[in-house]
C-alpha cells in the first residue's frame, strides 16, 4: 500500500475551541481527494492542518509514512514539501509571473529553473506571460499562475483551498477538470477544499463530505450520490426528496410509490418508520403505469425537464424526464419507480 | 477564514507574556501619556489662576473658538464640496490640472498664509499701494478691510483646510454615486436634483470625516490666531503658561480644549463607521462626465481657480518675491544651521515614528487581540490632539521626572542632575511622535494590508522560514509605503509650530520657529525664506497624494460602479 497522506483521528482547533473532530482520511499516491461541505464546516481548517499551518490537538498526520503532526509537535510548512493554492491566489505583486513561479525553486541551477518555469507556464497555457505582473492578468490566469507556482518544486502533495471560488460558475467545472488533468500528468497527489459538489465531482477520486467539523462520509462521488451514509449527506449531495415509508420485511419497504426492495438500516425491524431517498433519476414517466401523479411544477433544463409531481397520497417527488416528455402543470402522468440502489434512513422524530 | 498563523498564537499569548503584545501596549501607554496627563488635570481642584481665567477670558476663548469652528466649517464645505463635484463629475478644460491643483493649499501652513496676506494687504503692502497709485488716494482717504480679525482668520484657515473636505468628498463621489445616480436618473431625477437628493446624501459620511479633520486642525491652530491677536484656547494656554506662569491652569485649559477635540473624534469615528455601509459594489465602469458648455464651463474654471490662486499661488508668489528681495539677509550660515536643525529633527522623528508604526502594525497583524487593537487605537489618537496640548502634556511629566531624579540624587549622593529630559530634543521628538504616529501608522498599515496573510502562507509552502518571508516578501512590498510614511512624517515635523515653540531647547531654532518669530516681529520679508522652504517641502506630500489618487482606479476616467 502506498499511502501518501494518512490523517488519523485528528482534532484541530484554536485554544479551547475545537473546529475539526476526529477526522480521518487516506489518499493513495497520485489520487485526488476533496473536502466538501458548507462554509464553516471546518474543511479549510482540516486542509491547513495538513499543510502544517494548524497544530493538531489529537491524532496524527503522516506524509508518505513520516509523521508530520501530532499533539504538541508540528513540522513547519516550509519543511513538508506540500504545495498550496489559495483562494485569493496570493501571488506576490512585486514579482513577475515567471519570478512567482520560480519562487519555490530559487535554489535550482538557473538553466534548470528557467526550463521548469517555462515548462509549467506551457502546462497551464500561459507561455507568453512570463514577464507580465500578476495585476495585469485576469482572475483565471492568476489562478493558473498560482497553480504553476505551487507545482514548480514538485511537491509530494498539492493542497487547493477553494481555488475556483472567484471564477464564473461556467468556468469552474472546466477548470476543475483541467487541474485534474494537470495533476494526473505530473503524478501529484491532491487534496482540494470546495463547497461546490460539481467541482468536487469533476476533480476528485474520493470526496469527504463534512458537516459541523466532522467527516460524514469519505467515498467516491458515485457512492455519495447513490449510497449516502446518512440523511445529511443525502441532503447535501444532489437533489431528491425523502419519502416516508415503513419497513414491511427483511429487505422490503412500503412507500407511496409502492413496495420497494432494498437494504434496510440496521436496527429497523418490521413496522419501523423510515425515510427513503428518492432521486429525480429514480422515477421514470410511463404512460402505461397505473401509478398516477399530478404535475405541480416543472423546470426546463435543456435536455431534460425536472418535474415536481404530487402522488395520490399527497407526498411530492422529483422526476427527471427527457425534454420531449412535455407535460403541462396540472396534467396527470403515469410514473414508474426505477431503483438501482435504495437509501433508507430511520425516521427522526 | 482569518489567517490562523495569526490567530493561534494570540490565544497562547494569554497564558504567557508575549514580547509583541507587551511591546505594543507599553509603547501605546507611553504615547498616550501626554493626553492622560492633560486629562488628569480635569480632576485637580481649580486654582486661583483658573478662577481668574474663568471670570475673565474663558468665555471669550470658548466664543472665539466656536465662531472660528463654525466659520471654518462653512468655509471648507463651501469650497471643498463644489470643487470635488466639478472635478469628479464634470468635464471642462483644465479639469485634470485642477484635480491635483486643488490640493496645493495643503502645502501652506495656516500661520504662513496668515502673515503673507497680512503683508500683502497692509497699508504699505502691494495691494493698497497699487490702489493708492491708481486712484490717487492718500492715508485715511479710504476704508480697507483688516485681515487681522476673526473673519480674516476664518478666511485664512478655510483657504488652507478645504482640501480635507475636497479629498474625501471627491473620493466618495467617485466611488459611490455613478450607478445610483444613473438609477436615480432612470427614475426621473435630473442631474442637479440627483446631486442634491442622491450623491450628496451618499457622500455625507465622507464629507463629515473631512470636515472633522479640518475642524481638528482649526482647533489645533496656534500660529494664525496668535498672529492675528485672537484669544482662543491655544493662545490662552500659551499665555497662562508663560504669561501667568501657571502650568496647572494651562493644563486645565488644555483639558477643556481636548474635550472639544474629543467631540470631533467621536463625530469622525461615527461617520467613518457609517461610510462603510455606503459602499456600493466594486465593478468598474466608464464614468460619464457632464460636458460643461458656455457660462457653466467658464464658471467651473473660475470657481476652481479661486481657491488654488488665493490658497496657494498668490501667497507662494509673494513669499518668493520677498525671499528674492532679501537674499543677502538670509543666504548666510545661520539659515543653513536652521535648515540643518529642521532636517535633523524631521529625520530623527520620521525614523522613530515609522519604527513605532511598524511595531504597532505588526503587533496587530501577529497578535490580533482586543488589548492590542485598543492600544494601537489609543496611540494613534495623537493626530487629533493640538500640538499645544501635547506640549503641555509632555513637559509636565518630564519636569516631574527630572525633579524627582534630581531630588533623589541630591539626597543620596549630593549631586544635582538638573534637567535631564525637559528642554531637550528628546522631549521634542517624543511630542512629535505622539502627534504624528497616526500619519506613519496609516501608511504602514496600508502597506502591510497589501500583503495578505495567504501570501505568508504561500511563501512558507514554497520553503521559506518566517524570517525569510519577512525579507523576501514583506520588505520588497512594503518598501514604497515605508518611504512614503517617512516622507509624510518628515514634512509634518518641518511644518509643526506650537509644540516646537514650547518644547525646543533654549536657543535652538527651526525653520518654522524662525519664520514665525520674524513674522511676529513684523519682519515679514525676512521670514519669507524660511516660510518658502517649508511650503516647498509641503508640496512633496501633495504630489504623493495626487499620485495615489491617480493610481487608486484602473484607468483614469473610470470609477467604481
Amino acid at each position: 500500500m502506498t499511502k501518501l497522506l494518512d490523517v488519523e483521528n485528528i482534532d484541530v482547533g484554536y485554544g479551547h475551541h475545537t473546529v475539526v473532530f476526529d477526522a480521518s482520511l487516506r489518499l493513495k499516491k497520485g489520487a485526488i481527494g476533496c473536502l466538501l461541505g458548507p462554509s464553516g464546516c471546518g474543511k479549510t481548517t482540516l486542509l491547513r492542518a495538513v499543510a502544517g499551518f494548524e497544530p493538531v490537538q489529537r491524532g496524527r498526520i503522516l506524509l508518505a509514512g513520516d509523521e508530520v503532526s501530532r499533539d504538541g509537535w508540528t513540522l513547519p510548512p516550509e519543511k513538508r514539501q506540500v504545495g498550496m493554492v489559495f483562494q485569493d491566489f496570493a501571488l506576490f505583486p512585486h514579482l513577475t509571473v515567471a519570478d512567482n513561479v520560480a519562487f519555490g525553486i530559487r535554489r535550482w541551477p538557473s538553466d534548470k529553473r528557467t526550463a521548469r518555469v517555462q515548462e509549467l507556464l506551457q502546462l497551464v497555457g500561459l507561455p507568453q506571460y512570463g514577464a507580465s505582473y500578476p495585476h495585469a492578468l485576469s482572475g483565471g490566469q492568476q489562478q493558473r499562475v498560482a497553480l504553476a507556482r505551487a507545482l514548480a518544486p514538485k511537491p509530494r502533495l498539492l493542497l487547493l483551498d477553494e481555488p475556483f471560488s472567484s471564477m464564473d460558475v461556467e468556468l469552474r467545472e472546466t477548470l476543475a477538470r483541467e487541474v485534474r488533468t494537470i495533476l494526473k500528468h505530473e503524478g501529484i497527489t491532491g487534496l482540494m477544499v470546495t463547497h461546490d459538489q460539481f467541482e468536487a465531482f469533476a476533480i476528485a477520486d474520493r470526496i469527504a463530505v463534512m458537516h459541523a467539523g466532522r467527516i460524514l462520509q469519505w467515498d467516491t462521488a458515485y457512492n455519495l450520490y447513490h449510497q449516502p451514509a446518512d440523511r445529511q449527506v443525502a441532503d447535501f449531495i444532489g437533489q431528491g426528496v425523502l419519502l416516508a415509508g415503513m419497513v414491511v420485511g427483511e429487505t422490503m419497504v412500503d412507500t407511496p410509490l409502492g413496495a420497494i426492495a432494498g437494504k434496510v438500516p440496521t436496527g429497523c425491524r418490521k413496522g419501523c418508520p423510515v425515510d427513503v431517498l428518492i432521486r429525480p433519476d429514480d422515477i421514470m414517466l410511463d404512460p402505461a403505469s397505473a401509478l398516477q401523479a399530478e404535475v405541480i411544477d416543472k423546470a426546463f433544463r435543456g435536455a431534460v425537464f425536472l418535474y415536481t409531481l404530487r402522488l395520490p397520497a399527497g407526498a411530492t417527488v422529483l422526476c427527471q424526464a427527457p425534454s420531449h416528455h412535455d407535460h403541462a402543470i396540472g396534467e396527470r402522468v403515469g410514473l414508474r419507480p426505477d431503483f438501482d440502489h435504495l437509501a433508507v434512513f430511520p425516521r427522526r422524530e | 477564514m482569518t489567517s490562523v498563523t495569526a490567530t493561534f498564537p494570540a490565544i497562547k499569548a494569554l497564558q504567557r507574556p508575549d514580547p509583541w503584545r507587551s511591546g505594543v501596549v507599553l509603547a501605546a501607554l507611553l504615547l498616550a501619556l501626554p493626553v492622560i496627563v492633560v486629562f488628569s488635570f480635569m480632576f485637580v481642584p481649580a486654582g486661583e489662576v483658573w478662577l481668574h481665567l474663568k471670570q475673565t477670558v474663558l468665555q471669550e476663548y470658548v466664543t472665539n473658538s466656536l465662531v472660528l469652528l463654525l466659520g471654518v466649517g462653512i468655509g471648507v464645505l463651501a469650497i471643498g464640496i463644489p470643487a470635488a463635484w466639478m472635478v469628479s463629475l464634470c468635464e471642462f478644460p483644465g479639469r485634470r490640472l485642477f484635480e491635483w491643483g486643488m490640493l496645493l493649499p495643503m502645502a501652506m501652513p495656516a500661520y504662513i498664509i496668515a502673515y503673507t496676506y497680512t503683508g500683502m494687504l497692509d497699508f504699505a503692502g502691494p495691494v493698497q499701494t497699487q490702489l493708492r497709485d491708481w486712484f490717487g488716494w492718500g492715508y485715511g482717504d479710504y476704508w480697507f478691510p483688516d485681515i487681522r480679525t476673526l473673519p480674516g482668520a476664518v478666511l485664512m484657515l478655510s483657504l488652507v483646510l478645504y482640501p480635507y473636505v475636497y479629498l474625501l468628498s471627491r473620493a466618495a463621489f467617485l466611488e459611490q454615486s455613478i450607478c445610483v445616480l444613473e438609477v436615480s436618473r432612470t427614475l426621473g431625477t435630473g442631474p442637479w436634483a440627483g446631486f442634491a437628493r442622491v450623491a450628496l446624501p451618499l457622500a455625507r459620511p465622507a464629507i463629515i470625516t473631512g470636515l472633522s479633520l479640518a475642524l481638528m486642525e482649526t482647533l489645533a491652530d496656534y500660529g494664525t490666531v496668535q498672529y492675528f491677536g485672537l484669544a482662543t484656547f491655544t493662545t490662552g494656554i500659551f499665555r497662562t503658561w508663560f504669561g501667568l506662569g501657571d502650568p496647572a491652569a494651562a493644563a486645565q485649559l488644555a483639558a477643556v480644549l481636548m474635550s472639544f477635540v474629543f467631540v470631533l473624534i467621536v463625530l469622525e469615528r461615527w461617520s467613518r463607521r457609517r461610510a462603510r455601509f455606503h459602499h456600493t459594489s466594486t465593478r468598474y465602469s466608464h464614468l460619464p462626465r457632464y460636458q460643461l458648455r458656455g457660462w457653466r464651463r467658464l464658471g467651473a474654471i473660475v470657481g476652481c481657480s479661486i481657491p488654488v490662486t488665493f490658497g496657494f499661488l498668490l501667497p507662494a508668489l509673494q513669499l518668493g518675491a520677498w525671499a528674492l528681495d532679501t537674499t543677502d539677509a538670509w543666504l548666510k550660515a545661520d539659515f543653513f544651521a536652521l535648515v540643518g536643525n529642521s532636517l535633523m529633527l524631521a529625520a530623527i522623528t520620521a525614523a522613530l515614528a515609522v519604527a513605532l508604526a511598524l511595531l504597532m502594525a505588526y503587533g496587530r497583524r501577529l497578535r490580533p487581540s482586543q488589548p492590542v487593537n485598543l492600544a494601537v487605537r489609543v496611540a494613534s489618537m495623537g493626530y487629533a490632539v493640538p500640538g499645544t496640548v501635547i506640549a503641555v502634556g509632555v513637559i509636565l511629566p518630564f519636569a516631574w521626572l527630572d525633579n524627582t531624579i534630581d531630588g533623589w540624587m541630591r539626597a543620596q549622593f549630593d549631586i544635582s542632575t538638573g534637567l535631564i529630559l525637559s528642554g531637550t530634543l528628546a522631549a521634542l521628538v517624543f511630542a512629535y511622535c505622539v502627534r504624528f504616529l497616526a500619519v506613519s501608522l496609516n501608511t504602514v498599515e496600508a502597506g502591510l494590508g497589501k500583503i495578505k496573510p495567504s501570501m505568508d502562507d504561500a511563501a512558507r509552502c514554497l520553503g521559506l522560514a518566517p524570517s525569510r518571508v519577512l525579507r523576501e516578501v514583506h520588505m520588497p512590498i512594503m518598501r514604497g509605503s515605508l518611504l512614503t510614511a517617512l516622507l509624510l512624517v518628515f514634512v509634518d515635523v518641518l511644518k509643526e509650530l506650537p509644540a516646537t515653540l514650547i518644547l525646543r531647547p533654549f536657543n535652538f531654532n527651526t525653520l518654522a520657529v524662525r519664520a514665525f518669530e520674524l513674522a511676529s516681529d513684523e519682519r515679514l520679508a525676512d521670514s519669507a525664506s524660511a516660510a518658502l522652504a517649508i511650503v516647498l517641502a509641503g508640496i512633496v506630500p501633495v504630489i504623493l497624494l495626487s499620485r495615489t489618487i491617480g493610481r487608486s482606479r484602473p484607468g483614469h476616467d473610470q470609477t467604481v460602479c
